[in-house]
């Protein structure tokens, strides 16, 4: 018996989300003596690159490393995982949200007659029952849901578990998975996605700009800041509508959901629909000219003034500091 | 075409988020209810591929009577017709199934949902629906283009987008920019009056996952002001006092 894990990947290494999900896993493997830690990692990757999730938490990895699963065709991807599950016997599943981890999640629930709960804030409470704790009304409360069923999937928030990482190794094997015609019904013809860059969903620091950066020939600072931290550059939405910045920077209700340890703000009012998209931030600091700018209430630090004064000088001390 | 679109009736996106006060239930005291956000580019994005190709359109919600008024506004919006399956959505195991029952008899060829619900945010019973009844599921889908049975589309991944290509029948979960949001105009309130709204019962009782307890999160201090002269002070006390960086 043990615990499976969905790991993705991107750009030849494990997803640092991927690798909470591992360490998730782990706590609550020791938690409800399951056994170990299984991962499975589709399409190709290096053995020595999986390894390392032995450093999270997993004795083993499984290695689908049939090349057609490369593409995250979600189909394809279900099916794969379905048959790693039966195969190690698991009675659950953990994986990370993503884009692809929530489309896979909720094929599988069906798949599996699994119980599927999102948006995992915390380990489970498996005393009397299996209660999971997530996060709804986009992070504005809590839900405890009581899973009934045997089987069971848990797709896990960022940070809902502190990663820490050690040298311990997985032993990789290679996994053989059958796959139909079906599984490919539909195709993906064309990618388009920043590379090198550090993405949103995932980013430990994200420096924000709203309508107050008046125009996309002003980002340059905003992009010198996040280069400084090694964050992400996100935005609030009508900046994403009129063009100044591409649509997956849009942070909200309606765009991107991130969890940062920090979060900038800089020339963003801070209407509740934006505010929705950051709220599970630890700390929040917004730079505004207007001290009643709503977004204050929410902050941890701010400062009120010109965010054209104010950037240069910041990113000089950060330069300095750091 | 036949499309079918699944609608949440959820709270505004400025309603202030309150249980009462055993915390098993929401606290609808002075709630505004809408069609969800994600639902609402759901339902422009049908009315436009309806009024290019012809068909119909139906919204389908599973919730209990109060939530008519959301389909009602469905109805302006443009959708032909209407049907409430009358329960309490208790958890998105319970509502995939009745969503897949009633799709199933309908026999759509393009079934249309939010990316998710911005009560729950599960984002997955798209992807439930699709395994039920065999069919592909797309989500968060943010361009979606039809042409006979091929479809093209767009969806949404960390740091950008991939482009796909699949047949009908399947399911979008929709995100923008897939269409701008219709308002409903004179005509169209006054004709929803009168298209059909039925109201059918649940197909099952099984459930996987039911809330049991609702919980606030611990209130937020004061924010700590730095002068806008002294930006050092705000990256030592990032780097000593909240040590973030
Ligand atoms: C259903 C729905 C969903 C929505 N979803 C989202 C969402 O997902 N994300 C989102 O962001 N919005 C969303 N919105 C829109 C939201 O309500 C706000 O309109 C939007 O967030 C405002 O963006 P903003 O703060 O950039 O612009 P504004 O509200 O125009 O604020 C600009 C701010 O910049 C400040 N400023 C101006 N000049 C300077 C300067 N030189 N230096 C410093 N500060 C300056 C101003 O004081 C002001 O506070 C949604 C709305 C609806 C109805
Ligand atoms: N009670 C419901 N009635 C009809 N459609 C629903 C219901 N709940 C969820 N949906 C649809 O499923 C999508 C995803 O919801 P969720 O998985 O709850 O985030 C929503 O955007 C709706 O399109």
């Amino acid at each position: 018996m043990s615990v499976l894990v969905y790991i993705e990947h991107s750009e030849g290494k494990v997803k640092k989300t991927s690798l909470e999900a591992v360490a998730f896993a782990k706590a609550l493997a020791n938690q409800t003596s399951e056994g170990e830690v299984t991962a499975l990692a589709l399409g190709t990757i290096s053995s020595d690159e999986l390894a390392l999730v032995g450093g999270a938490g997993a004795s083993k990895v499984l290695h689908a490393s049939d090349s057609k699963l490369n593409d995250g065709v979600i189909q394809a991807h279900s099916t794969a995982v379905a048959q790693a599950f039966k195969s190690v016997g698991a009675k659950t599943l953990v994986l990370a949200k993503s884009s692809l981890g929530d489309a896979v999640a909720a094929r599988l629930s069906i798949k599996l007659k699994a119980g599927l709960v999102s948006n995992v804030v915390e380990l489970p409470k498996t005393d009397s029952g299996y209660s999971v704790k997530r996060s709804i009304y986009t992070g504005k409360a809590f839900a405890e849901s009581l899973v009934t069923t045997e089987n069971k999937i848990l797709a896990i928030k960022k940070n809902a578990i502190d990663l820490k990482l050690d040298d311990s190794k997985a032993a990789v094997e290679e996994f053989v998975v059958t796959l139909s015609e079906s599984d490919f019904a539909s195709k993906i013809t064309a990618t388009e996605r920043a590379t090198g860059e550090v993405l949103l969903p995932e980013a430990d620091i994200v420096v924000s700009g709203g309508r107050g950066m008046k125009g996309p020939e002003n980002w340059g600072m905003l992009e010198e800041m996040a280069k400084i931290l090694g964050a992400a550059t996100g935005c609030s939405k009508p900046v994403s509508d009129i063009g100044w910045r591409p649509h997956h920077e849009h942070v909200g209700q309606t765009g991107v959901k991130v969890a940062p340890t920090l979060y900038i703000a800089v020339g963003i009012s801070g209407a509740i629909q934006h505010l929705a998209g950051v709220n599970s931030s630890k700390c929040i600091v917004v730079i505004n000219k207007d001290p009643e700018a709503p977004f204050f209430k929410a902050a941890d630090y701010g400062i009120v003034g010109d965010a054209f004064e104010v950037i240069p000088k910041l990113n000089e001390a950060l330069k300095a500091e750091l | 075409m036949k499309i079918l679109v699944c609608i949440t009736h959820v709270p505004d996106t400025t309603s202030k988020i309150q249980f009462t006060a055993d915390n098993t239930k929401f606290d609808t005291t002075g709630v505004q209810f809408i069609i969800g956000p994600y639902d609402d580019y759901a339902l422009a994005r049908a009315v436009e591929l309806r009024d290019q190709t012809g068909g119909t359109l139906t919204v389908l919600n599973v919730g209990e009577a109060e939530t008519e008024p959301t389909l009602r506004k469905a109805l302006a919006i443009g959708a032909d017709e209407a049907i409430r399956v009358n329960a309490n959505p208790k958890d998105s195991f319970f509502v995939a199934s009745q969503i897949a029952h009633y799709a199933k008899e309908g026999g759509y060829d393009l079934i249309l949902m939010g990316r998710e619900s911005i009560d729950f945010n599960g984002g997955m019973v798209h992807g439930m629906v699709g395994e039920l009844l065999n069919m592909p599921s797309f989500s968060p889908v943010m361009k979606l283009e039809v042409e006979g049975t091929n479809v093209k589309m767009a969806r949404e991944i960390e740091g950008g987008k991939e482009m796909l290509e699949a047949t009908l029948p399947l399911i979008a979960g929709c995100q923008e920019p897939i269409a701008e949001w219709k308002i409903p105009n004179m005509r169209g309130i006054m004709s929803a009056r009168t298209k059909p709204l039925n109201v059918v019962e649940a197909v099952s009782n099984e459930t996987q996952a039911e809330v049991s307890r609702y919980e606030m999160p611990p209130a937020k201090g004061s924010v700590k002001l730095v002068d806008k002269d002294n930006v050092a002070e705000l990256v030592r006390l990032l780097k000593n006092e909240a040590k973030v960086l």
